[in-house]
């Protein structure tokens, strides 16, 4: 490995999940690891030959780590390509993407998890791990090679927005993966009770004249899943919940010592099913957009800690797939270069501290795949971002690098502009 | 919102109509005017036409009182000139409206031709069936292609809820609404309102019992609103699986039971049960939804003595109304037909006057 030429970050805010703590100082990076950081590093003499780095006092903390984002490759690459999400990830300060495995061909086959681990080192800035699929063909049958698939590269196994139906197969899934310690995402919908769903149950989708989802069918499949953990004693994460019955289950799961986590996209955390107004196709979303109260109990589940993980649940879209009426588009938003930003604004109404958003953002889920980054931590990887909490602009679709534009915060104010990425102790995005 | 008085005396919206015999807006209103008051109305006849304040008629919601008043006084006018010899206005002369279908309709398309007909206009047909989605053309792409050939009007039914919504945001013409999936269906709604003031001569405080399967209905949810923005006492009565979540908050009283939901009311209006919702779905049987919920003359008696009944169309015998009440003494339903052209040809006047070189704009 060659060495590279160290870097010293000087007058930075440094915010570091693993200590909660926020610090100003500088940060030394050496052969693309952290090195040093904190207030007693000697910002004066830096290293011979060191890229010397003026923070101006912005906040530097490690890269968000995003667990859930559809990248296109392969089939799909009308809608994203390793590199344009690599692009879209790195000017949103995402260093580490985990891509769906709902593909075509799916990734149920450690020669496609290959493909994409190599793929992205040629075409990918930051960090790009493939998830596999739990099931073959994500048909909800038979599962997958998981110790095959792991050993090729695979961080977790998941079925992407399919749910498994049947009991019987995520026992054996749950019990199977178990001996490899691997980690199974599951995304908790009951198909039948949400069948022609397209938005939350509620009095506005009988308005809208929309056919609604139930939250129990999010509960339900959660229960039945957090039964079978019980027991298997596999490792489960619920991808995404969407309403404070959810919560409740996690709670009770946690308690019990149950090898249960969970995560929640970042448009269920900031935005309503009041968003859809006059049915906005581009918050057509998977879990469905909830109400407000389900809203501000996911905001608190992240300020306590019980919800693990924030994801981007990026999902690009084209028009052909959006401009549709609302019933009949595509689910899904994209979400890699608005995620930190949007997740600013609980930071900014006071309801989640910044090192406490970015524990969900970045520690837990680089802790839940067993990566060393989302943390400022000697001999951590440098995968670093500086920004500006506080910067405010209007989001303007044209200026986003996904290759589709189906951004719910088109035209949103939001705070929050990354003005650096590095991966690695290299710069991969500077603005 | 269930204050209908006000804008009545600006309610003046027909007078260009040389046709109008004197006298037809003798018609009681049902805005709670006091008799002085009236004849200010009536005295303000002459005065210029209040513009209808919307370019598009996307649904029920978002109209304000006065601006469903000005539309049946409009319709009253209507109807006497489609009970003329002569059945026809040259206010849409020169004007092109296009009738696009996504879903096949008979009555709603024969009724919208005949209003534009009847005002003049060059009317198009288009069912476009779901064909041309096999084709790969999307609703927009249809949109501006139909955009292209200038039409002033689009009358649009769609299968999807927000659909008609969408069209509007792409097109410069008027859109009206002809039902989008199970959100509304706005001039079914007003037609049953004229119908009812024709009828009862007011709507404020009447007794409205709209009964059947309120959950996939646009032609409820329209009527809902409607009614209640106008003052009715809006009763909905179905088996709970075809009630929509959080109806109770849409301004109406719940029954699940057929002769409670019915007692002592002035309009019964029932709805059509899709036949693929009858096996076992969300109701068991069609003999036991006729038997809990079809209109007979038992259930009806409910009902005050000269209760009225109505129907949407099209009917299913024997399912959700028994036949000699479709075809009795207290069935509206032909009459609701014929208001459905007159409550189309208001509509089309009264979005006319936004068209570019409309008199009422000049």
């Amino acid at each position: 490995m060659t060495t590279q030429r160290p870097v010293l970050i000087i007058n930075a805010h440094l915010v570091d999940p693993l200590t909660a703590t926020e610090t100003q100082g500088s940060l030394a990076i050496e052969n693309g690891v952290i090195h040093a950081w904190g207030r007693a590093i000697d910002a004066s003499a830096p290293p011979e030959g060191a890229l010397v780095i003026d923070g101006r006092g912005r906040t530097l903390t490690p890269g968000l780590v995003d667990l859930r984002a559809f990248v296109g490759e392969p089939g799909a690459e009308h809608r994203e390509t390793l590199s344009s999400a690599s692009r879209a990830a790195a000017a949103g300060g995402v260093t580490t993407v985990v891509s769906m495995p709902e593909t075509n061909p799916p990734v149920d086959d450690p020669a496609v998890v290959d493909y994409l681990v190599r793929r992205a080192r040629e075409k990918a800035g930051i960090r790009l791990l493939p998830a596999a699929g739990l099931t073959k063909g994500l048909k909800g049958k038979e599962m997958t090679e998981i110790g095959l698939l792991r050993e090729a590269g695979a961080v977790f196994f998941t079925d992407g927005a399919r749910s498994v139906a049947n009991a019987q197969v995520m026992r054996r899934a749950l019990t199977y993966a178990r001996d490899f310690d691997a980690l199974i995402v599951h995304h908790i919908e009951d198909a039948d009770l949400a069948d022609g769903g397209v938005m939350n149950e509620s009095e506005l989708s009988s308005r809208l004249g929309l056919p609604g989802i139930p939250r129990e069918a999010e509960t339900i499949m959660l229960e039945r899943d957090i039964s079978l953990v019980r027991l298997t004693g596999g490792r489960y994460h619920a991808a995404m919940v969407s309403c404070a019955a959810s919560l409740d289950i996690i709670a009770r799961a946690k308690q019990e010592g149950l090898p249960v986590t969970c995560g929640v996209s970042i448009n269920t955390l900031t935005l309503n099913e009041n968003d859809i107004s006059t049915y906005r196709t581009f918050l057509k979303l998977s879990p469905p957009l909830r109400g407000e109260d389900d809203r501000r109990a996911m905001v608190e589940g992240v300020a306590s800690g019980l919800i693990d993980v924030i994801v981007s649940d990026h999902n690009p879209q084209d028009v052909e797939t959006k401009r549709r009426p609302f019933a009949e588009c595509a689910d899904g938003a994209i979400g890699l270069e608005t995620m930190l930003s949007a997740a600013l604004r609980l930071v900014h109404s006071g309801d989640v501290t910044l090192p406490r958003l970015m524990q969900a953002l970045a520690l837990h889920p680089a802790n839940l795949i067993n990566l060393p980054q989302g943390r400022l931590l000697k001999g951590a990887p440098a995968d670093l971002i500086l920004f500006d909490p506080d910067e405010p602009f209007v989001l303007n679709p044209d200026t986003l690098h996904s290759r589709c534009k189906n951004t719910p915060f088109d035209g949103a104010r939001l705070q929050g502009r990354v003005h650096m990425t590095m991966v690695g102790g290299r710069i991969v995005h500077e603005a | 919102m269930s204050q209908a008085n006000g804008g009545a005396s600006r309610a003046s919206f027909g007078q260009t109509n040389p046709h109008r015999p004197s006298g037809a807006r003798i018609e009681p209103l049902d805005c709670g005017l006091t008799p002085l008051y009236s004849r200010v109305l009536m005295s303000n006849l002459t005065a210029p036409g209040r513009l209808f304040p919307h370019r598009h008629l996307l649904g029920i919601e978002g109209l304000a009182p006065d601006d469903l008043i000005q539309l049946l006084d409009l319709a009253d006018e209507a109807v006497e000139v489609s009970r003329q010899v002569e059945k026809k206005k040259a206010t849409l002369r020169g004007r092109t409206q296009i009738n696009l279908f996504f879903e096949a309709s008979t009555r709603t398309q024969a009724s919208f031709e005949l209003a534009g007909k009847r005002l003049g206009a060059d009317v198009m047909n288009m069912s476009v069936g779901s064909s041309s989605i096999k084709k790969g053309e999307t609703l927009i792409d249809t949109a501006m292609t139909l955009n292209a050939m200038r039409p002033d009007l689009i009358v649009v039914r769609h299968h999807s809820a927000g659909a008609v919504q969408l069209l509007a945001r792409k097109v410069d013409c008027s859109v009206i609404n002809a039902g989008d999936g199970q959100h509304e269906h706005p001039t079914q709604a007003l037609l049953d309102a004229l119908t009812i003031r024709r009828n009862k001569g007011r709507i404020r405080g009447l007794v409205v019992a709209i009964c059947g399967d309120i959950l996939h209905s646009r032609v409820a949810r329209s009527n809902l609103i409607l009614l209640n923005a106008l003052g009715a006492d809006v009763r909905v009565v179905g088996p709970s699986t075809l009630l929509p979540i959080g109806i109770e908050n849409m301004g109406a009283k719940v029954f699940t039971n057929m002769r409670e939901g019915l007692k002592d009311a002035d309009i019964v209006m029932m709805l059509r049960l899709q036949r693929e919702r009858m096996n076992g779905s969300f109701v068991p049987s069609v003999k036991e939804y006729f038997r809990y919920f079809g209109l007979d003359s038992e259930k009806l008696a409910h009902a005050k003595p000269d209760a009225l009944v109505m129907h949407p169309g099209p009917m299913n015998r024997g399912v959700e109304i028994a036949s000699d009440i479709a075809d009795g003494a207290q069935s509206l339903i032909r009459e609701q037909v014929e208001m459905g052209v007159a409550v189309r040809m208001a509509v089309l006047e009264a979005l006319s006057r936004h068209l570019p070189n409309s008199e009422a704009r000049a």
